[in-house]
């Protein structure tokens, strides 16, 4: 195999997979147990995405939430797909099915009130899941490039060696994917305040720019809108006791993770991502499990998560990579990281590091397991937009 | 790492920058050299990762990291002085009527 390529599952629609999972996807929080007893219930390539959306979300939230329910379909690790709702959803079951289907991979529904209740739902849902895991087996891993990757650059649980050592080698590495052909995405808007001028100078074009200052202005209005500043929880307490001290300092740190190509588009949550897209934003709120999920939503296979502090989160559909460049998180948490960033701070070459970080990439999209995915960490969250934020500012993008 | 390190000690990240980094725990009374002609002499002991002044900032002045303004001091700050939430704020971030 050649250094620039890994084996991925070629999907019907074009697309790569690098990991091959039946998805368990709940139409609501009301669906959400019973998606998660079904995968639980079956076997490890059978992947559950519970969340908390109700069943009948005002309609921004609800298009939001269909965006991403039929995104996770969508995603190419995902090689076939189970909806379970109550039967009592805004969102038509069938609709999104037929929406998801475009993909060519296989689709199948069930609602709770059709089976007959709870049991009868494990019953017919194991049913299907049975047949899709039969189709899923069929695919096998063949050569790819790097790029057809869409790589999520995500940040948690930072303190002051994000910016100084983490974060730099993780824009080592997107330059690096962004060099091959690949998409880096980072997100997290609120953590883009303080330093948006920066990102504002990398945009490829003037209507880049102008969506990027709208976004960043839209979730500034927002903490008005709440009658709260960030001051207290941007940077959050365990943020502060790390040295952090106000959201402008955070931001600076959190953008090194886009690198230093020119910034080609910025996407709303949840929406596709491009293949071969450069380094894009995705408009997303600061609460990493959500902003992961919104990104595999649009379409990541894999996930590249910087943590001083010590964050432990994965993601049920795609691989995330853990990056420490605190010494004393390496050290004591050893087990939860995958790349060990701290000989910054001792002096190594961020390049060195981030050319070992793409290397890293490379390998756990053919297959290597990540930490997370050792321990079976897969956290998933959908962003609900609130009501107030509805009647104040209309609909985001 | 990009910036200058200081004795492997504290990190500048750039020239403009009024604050340094601590990269391990550094004991009050440390004197640090910055360049030849600029020293700094911790007053307090600093936790690793956390920030001190490198020059005397007034109530109001701009603090810089990473050549941006990270906020603005809430009180006089020595050179050598912890720099955290106790001595600066945010200017963005809060509801627009406190914004300067």
């Amino acid at each position: 195999m050649s250094e620039s390529t890994f084996d991925g599952y070629h999907r019907p629609d074009g697309r790569i997979g690098i990991r091959n999972y039946v998805a368990v996807v709940p139409m609501s929080a009301t669906a959400s147990p019973i998606a998660k007893r079904l995968a639980a219930d079956a076997e490890h390539m059978v992947r559950a995405t519970p969340h908390q959306l109700p069943l009948h979300p005002p309609t921004p939230a609800r298009e939001q939430l269909e965006r991403v329910l039929v995104g996770i379909a969508h995603n190419p690790n995902v090689a076939g797909t189970l909806f379970v709702g109550l039967g009592t959803e805004s969102t038509a079951i069938e609709e999104l099915a037929d929406r998801a289907a475009r993909a060519g991979k296989p689709v199948e529904t069930m609602t709770i009130h059709d089976a007959g209740g709870v049991s009868g739902a494990i019953e017919s849902g194991s049913d299907h899941i049975v047949s899709l895991v039969d189709d899923a087996r069929d695919a096998t891993r063949s050569p790819a490039s790097m790029e057809s990757l869409i790589v999520g650059l995500e940040c948690g649980g930072s303190d002051a060696t994000s910016g100084l050592a983490s974060n730099p080698v993780v824009g080592r590495a997107c330059d690096r994917l962004v060099a091959a052909g690949g998409t880096g995405v980072i997100s997290e808007t609120p953590e883009f305040i303080g330093a948006e001028h920066i990102l504002a100078d990398r945009c490829a074009d003037d209507a880049v720019r102008d969506r990027l200052l709208a976004c960043v202005d839209r979730r500034e209005r927002m903490a008005d809108l709440m009658g709260v500043d960030f001051r207290g929880a941007q940077p959050s307490p365990g943020n502060q006791e790390g040295g952090l001290t106000t959201i402008e300092e955070k931001s600076l740190g959190a953008i090194a993770k886009g690198g230093t190509t020119p910034l080609q588009d910025v996407i709303a949550y949840g929406k596709s991502l491009p293949v071969g897209g450069g380094f894009v934003v995705m408009d997303t709120p600061g609460y990493d499990v959500e902003s992961v999920s919104g990104k595999v939503a649009g379409g990541a296979q894999l996930v590249i998560f910087t943590t001083g502090r010590g964050s432990t989160t994965g993601n049920p559909i795609a691989p995330v990579i853990k990056v420490t460049g605190n010494p004393e998180t390496a050290a004591r948490m050893a087990d939860n990281m995958d790349v060990d960033a701290s000989g910054v701070v001792a002096g190594e070459r961020i390049d060195d590091i981030g050319d070992d970080l793409f290397e890293t990439i490379r390998a756990v999209a053919d297959g290597q397991p990540t930490a997370a995915e050792r321990f079976g960490m897969a956290e998933f969250a959908i962003n609900d937009i609130p009501p107030n934020e509805i009647a104040s500012m209309g609909a985001p993008e | 790492m990009k910036g200058t390190t200081l004795e492997d000690a504290a990190i500048v990240m750039t020239p403009e920058d009024t604050v340094g980094t601590a990269i391990t725990d550094l004991v009050a009374d440390r004197t640090l050299t910055l360049r030849d002609d600029h020293a700094v002499t911790l007053t307090e002991p600093i936790q690793f990762g956390h920030k001190f002044a490198l020059v005397g900032h007034e109530p109001d002045d701009e603090v810089v990291k990473y050549g941006a303004v990270i906020g603005r001091a809430t009180t006089t700050i020595r050179p050598g002085d912890w720099v955290h939430t106790h001595n600066v704020e945010s200017i963005r971030g809060q509801p627009a009527e406190d914004r300067p």
